[in-house]
């Protein structure tokens, strides 16, 4: 069966020019970047060519990007690295209720080692509480980590407000982006972002390849013990390959930003018009006119997101959900509770995520299934069953 | 969370005996909205034997298949012979479960004693806490899974 792919948060198709754009370097050109030889020399020019291409993106020097294996670990080599590094001058970090794992776990390990740590809470949209945030800065904040816009919800937070926030106390301001960068346009300057992580297999880049932004003057430990690769801040035989399909996919993306944002946009809007449309007692999460162009989260009250999803998956259907039995946890995502949506809603929620290969076509698909499907988990559901009965006004 | 097997993805791709019967003698339900599972079963009882079951089931995958598949298995049984039925036998039926989705078979056990356990106390022939023992079922029983 045809994959029809609605999980482009998860992970993004490679690109074929990317893919192209690699291949010498999975075959011929396989030399190790720090060799003096020709053929290192070629792999090192390759490598700060698409570094070149990462600051221009995202407007910093080149000299400012650091290649990681992904989001995750620029997540935890700079919440923990400036930690470590700035634990004498205060031992303070403030970050959000909906942050990433990757942010979250990182914060929780640190408050075991005796940082303290501030969550944000987020209005019912998911934006973060600027008023919330000012008022948890003290003498003792060190770092700001908010992430650019959430990846269940795709709410875009308010970066510049927060970089402003953060520059004049003089804290550093870090931002997880992995869900923006490709997409949004983004300016490190004029937001006053000191640190920023992506990650490449979210815009159609290779997996296992990330950056890592972090302004000159910004000290951070380093995370990754060995030789002296990425200016002696990360060590490791680099990645070239990946690397160079980093690039690539970077320049693709932002060749056609705003093209790529209304494809989206548009066939967003007709998903979420056409679900309101066919299929009663849903909610639609997160703030989709300031959101993540391609993505949406509706929750369909009275079932279950898994129940969903395997329905889905059965039709050929790849898309995720904020329910508790995918992840493997009993709560349901800490996103849509921070959003103050009641457990029994959350449970039935839905994340479609549209990509740059999907069609009207697909889109119409999706809706006719899950209007088959939702229709069916609910005449199976008690819940529907005793709101039919009782005819509840709620939402 | 390890992927389901074959039978699993059978029994919520197309679960049977989904419904609820309108003059059912004996119905249970166990679980709660917050954690994300409810399961209800309907039986028929005649002549100590149940010759009608139906479900209805909010929740996972793994609830579906397992209410699917206990419905299945108590259909046409005594009361004496559901009641042997543990969560590990639907398990087993099911050709096992992820570990993190045990909790979905014993969700269904517990609405089949239930049920059962309904249908004898409507008859009024034995005492509360008789159908109590013969039911197993512990008194105050809260979700496994949450708490409440």
């Amino acid at each position: 069966m045809k994959n029809i792919y609605f999980d482009n948060s998860a992970t993004t198709k490679l690109d074929e020019e990317v893919l192209k754009e690699m291949m010498p370097y999975l075959t011929e050109d396989y030399g190790n970047a720090s060799s003096i030889y020709r053929l290192g020399r070629e792999s090192r020019k390759a490598i700060e060519e698409a570094r070149e291409k990462i600051a221009k993106a995202i407007n910093c020097e080149p000299n400012e990007i650091y290649f990681t294996s992904g989001g995750s670990e620029a997540d935890n080599t700079i919440i923990r690295g400036v930690a470590y590094q700035y634990k004498n001058k205060g031992n303070h970090i403030i970050t959000s209720q909906i942050e990433h794992p990757a942010v979250l776990e990182t914060c929780k390990q640190l408050e075991k080692e005796g940082f303290e740590v501030s969550y944000i809470g987020v209005d019912e949209k998911g934006r973060v509480k600027l008023e919330e945030l000012q008022n948890a800065i003290k003498p003792e904040t060190i770092l700001i980590t908010i992430m650019f816009t959430n990846n269940e919800i795709g709410t875009i937070q308010p970066i510049a407000e927060i970089g402003k926030i953060a520059k004049e106390h003089q804290i550093i301001f870090h931002t997880d982006s992995v869900q923006a960068v490709g997409t949004l346009d983004i300016d490190v300057e004029k937001m006053n972002i000191d640190s920023l992580s992506m990650s490449a297999h979210k815009f159609y880049g290779p997996k296992g390849i990330g950056a890592l932004y972090v302004r000159k003057g910004v000290l951070f430990q380093k995370f990754m013990n060995g030789g002296h690769q990425e200016r002696n801040r990360r060590a490791g035989t680099e990645n070239t390959a990946a690397i160079v399909g980093m690039g690539k996919a970077i320049e693709l993306a932002y060749e056609q930003a705003e093209d790529h944002r209304n494809k989206l946009s548009k066939l967003r809007d007709y998903y979420i018009s056409q679900i309101q449309e066919k299929i009663p007692y849903i909610k639609i999460n997160g703030d989709p006119e300031n959101g993540l162009p391609g993505l949406s989260n509706i929750s369909f009250r009275f079932i279950e997101g898994e129940g969903i999803l395997l329905n889905l998956d059965l039709k050929g259907i790849c898309a995720s959900s904020g329910s508790a039995c995918t992840s493997g946890s009993l709560d349901p995502s800490h996103v849509l509770l921070a959003i103050g949506l009641p457990h029994e809603i959350a449970h039935g929620s839905i994340r479609i995520s549209i990509g740059k290969y999907n069609t009207k076509e697909e889109v119409d698909y999706l809706i006719e299934q899950l209007v088959e499907i939702v229709g069916r988990l609910r005449a199976m559901s008690p819940l529907y069953e005793e709101f039919v009965k009782k005819d509840i006004k709620i939402f | 969370m390890e992927p389901y097997n074959e039978k699993v993805i059978e029994n919520y791709a197309n679960p049977k005996n989904v419904g609820k019967i309108e003059d059912a003698n004996g119905v249970g339900e166990v679980g709660n909205p917050v954690c994300g599972d409810i399961m209800r079963i309907y039986l028929k009882i005649q002549d100590n034997k149940i010759i009608d079951v139906k479900f209805q089931t909010f929740g996972c995958g793994a609830a579906i298949a397992s209410s699917s598949i206990s419905t299945e298995m108590i259909k046409g049984k005594t009361l004496e012979e559901a009641l042997q039925i543990t969560n590990k036998d639907v398990v087993n039926e099911l050709g096992g479960l992820p570990p993190v989705k045990l909790h979905c078979s014993v969700l269904a056990e517990e609405a089949i004693r239930k049920a059962i356990a309904d249908y004898y106390l409507k008859q009024g022939v034995m005492s509360k806490q008789e159908v109590m023992e013969k039911c197993k079922i512990k008194p105050e029983e809260g979700c496994q899974k949450c708490g409440v």
